[in-house]
């Protein structure tokens, strides 16, 4: 079957998933986005490759800090950008999605910038739109999650260069995670040799081995010697059922300390996609600390951002 | 035809020449990437500039963008001095329609507002599609359109010219 991020050509028409997209292609997304983080630390932080189009982001579920992520990174192409929060709009009214991104098309758009919390939301608008038409999946149910995954994969790059090398741990709500699926792909598709999952056993979804890593029920065993701890935000809202006690117990059993984090290696960067739950996946000491490159992934986002759409507006 | 392709090393040694009497304390090198950054390196060590050497990757103001797309193998523009003020020479391997010129002036002034700036190029080939025009000229040299004429690097950092069809 045709990967269906792929145009005619082979080349990247929409970004969907990072599953399925070879090492080169991972590759050429962060080498682009490092030219990016020159721009935006300039007097002028605009370039113009995206001069006179329209990007649309189109929230069908809220999250305020990707979507100004994307339209910091479309406004610093010199798209325009617009905003449709249609978790509050005509969705509300009865119009179907496809009837949506019609309409939004027949508006001239040029991109779309979908955030859905149906997996495959995404995909079916892409599979929809006109050719010359470009969809970021900007998150999508527990799916996918790609541009977070490619952000984390350019902030490991920046800080620990070789992945043939590392080891990973990803902690917490590894069951609702899009985040944790795409950048397990995205570590793997690296070469990265140690990839692990650490969380209770209600939070790591059945069959997890299968993707690639090792599965970790106790933090202090999953932390040993790793160079990249990642840590989840616990997804209140997703829950359903008793999956957890309460927000208390899973501080005291999967929160990162410093005395956790002292079983990682000296230079071990810890990682989080915000919004962070302070004390309750991570201790304050350890989000304010020296090994917290927290607010690196938020600068590195923009510019890989920046360098998803460029690509995609350029195929 | 083809035509006789001079070498670049003694092309290097004119543009010095020519550059010397115009260098004070103000003015910067900016190399164009990749071959126009061979080339500042050798002027910038030359003529003994003070200033750091600066190097500009144009692939974020192409005007052929919708066309070609996003090149692919980018390399980071860096201008580590301040622009506000100072004698700019942009410096190219080859100068041909004027377009990576233009590229060049947009993005140094997303970086601030310069005093001047002026060009230097090895080869001016003409086919000028912009009112642009280099004041430091290694050789002028007539090269059929639809050929690529290029600075290349070998292992042992000698530069030399090359036609690709």
């Amino acid at each position: 079957m045709r990967n269906p991020q792929l145009n005619d050509k082979g080349e990247l028409q929409h970004l969907l998933t990072i599953e399925g997209l070879p090492r080169e292609t991972l590759t050429h997304i962060l080498d682009t986005a490092t030219s990016f983080v020159g721009v935006t630390a300039r007097e002028v932080k605009k370039v113009p490759l995206l001069r006179g189009k329209s990007v649309f982001n189109l929230f069908f579920e809220n999250s305020t800090r990707t979507r100004t992520t994307f339209e910091i990174a479309a406004k610093r192409l010199s798209a325009d950008v617009i905003n449709l929060n249609i978790a509050v709009s005509s969705h509300t009214k009865g119009e179907t999605l496809l009837d949506t991104v019609d309409n939004l098309s027949a508006m001239h758009a040029d991109m779309f910038v979908v955030r859905h919390a149906e997996s495959g939301a995404p995909h079916l608008i892409a599979g929809h739109v006109a050719s010359h038409l470009h969809v970021v999946n900007a998150g999508d149910g527990r799916h996918a999650h790609p541009t977070q995954g490619l952000l984390d994969l350019y902030t490991i790059r920046h800080y620990k260069k070789d992945f043939t090398r590392l080891s990973v741990a990803i902690v917490g709500d590894i069951l609702h995670s899009r985040v944790a699926r795409s950048l397990i792909h995205a570590l793997t598709v690296m070469g990265t040799p140690d990839v692990r999952v650490i969380g209770p056993m209600t939070l790591i979804p059945a069959g997890a081995e299968k993707l690639g890593v090792k599965v970790f029920y106790d933090l202090k065993q999953g932390l040993r010697d790793v160079d990249v701890v990642v840590m989840l935000r616990l997804q209140s809202e997703r829950m359903r059922g008793a999956l957890l006690p309460s927000a208390q117990e899973f501080f005291k059993y999967y929160g990162l300390t410093p005395e956790r984090l002292a079983l990682a290696k000296p230079d071990a960067i810890v990682m989080h996609p915000g919004p962070l739950n302070r004390g309750v996946e991570i201790d304050s000491a350890v989000a304010d600390g020296s090994h917290a490159v927290i607010l690196s992934q938020v600068t590195f986002g923009i510019a890989v951002r920046m360098a998803v759409m460029s690509i995609l507006a350029g195929n | 035809m083809t035509p006789v392709l001079p070498d670049p090393e003694a092309l290097c040694a004119e543009l010095v020449l020519q550059l010397k009497p115009q260098v004070t304390a103000d003015t910067a090198l900016v190399g164009i990437h990749t071959g126009g950054v061979w080339l500042a390196e050798r002027l910038h060590a030359a003529l003994g500039i003070a200033l750091p050497l600066g190097v500009l990757d144009i692939s974020f103001y192409r005007d052929d963008f919708d066309k070609t797309g996003l090149h692919p193998q980018i390399k980071p523009s860096q201008i580590p001095f301040e622009v506000n003020g100072r004698n700019i020479v942009l410096v190219d391997d080859v100068l041909y329609t004027g377009r990576t010129v233009r590229g060049a002036m947009n993005e140094l002034f997303d970086y601030g507002r310069p005093a001047s700036i002026s060009l230097a190029v090895l080869i001016d080939r003409g086919g000028r599609e912009l009112p642009v025009a280099a004041e430091y000229i290694g050789a002028r040299l007539e090269v059929p359109s639809g050929r690529m004429l290029v600075l290349d690097r070998d292992e042992n950092g000698k530069l030399r010219l090359k036609l690709d069809a």
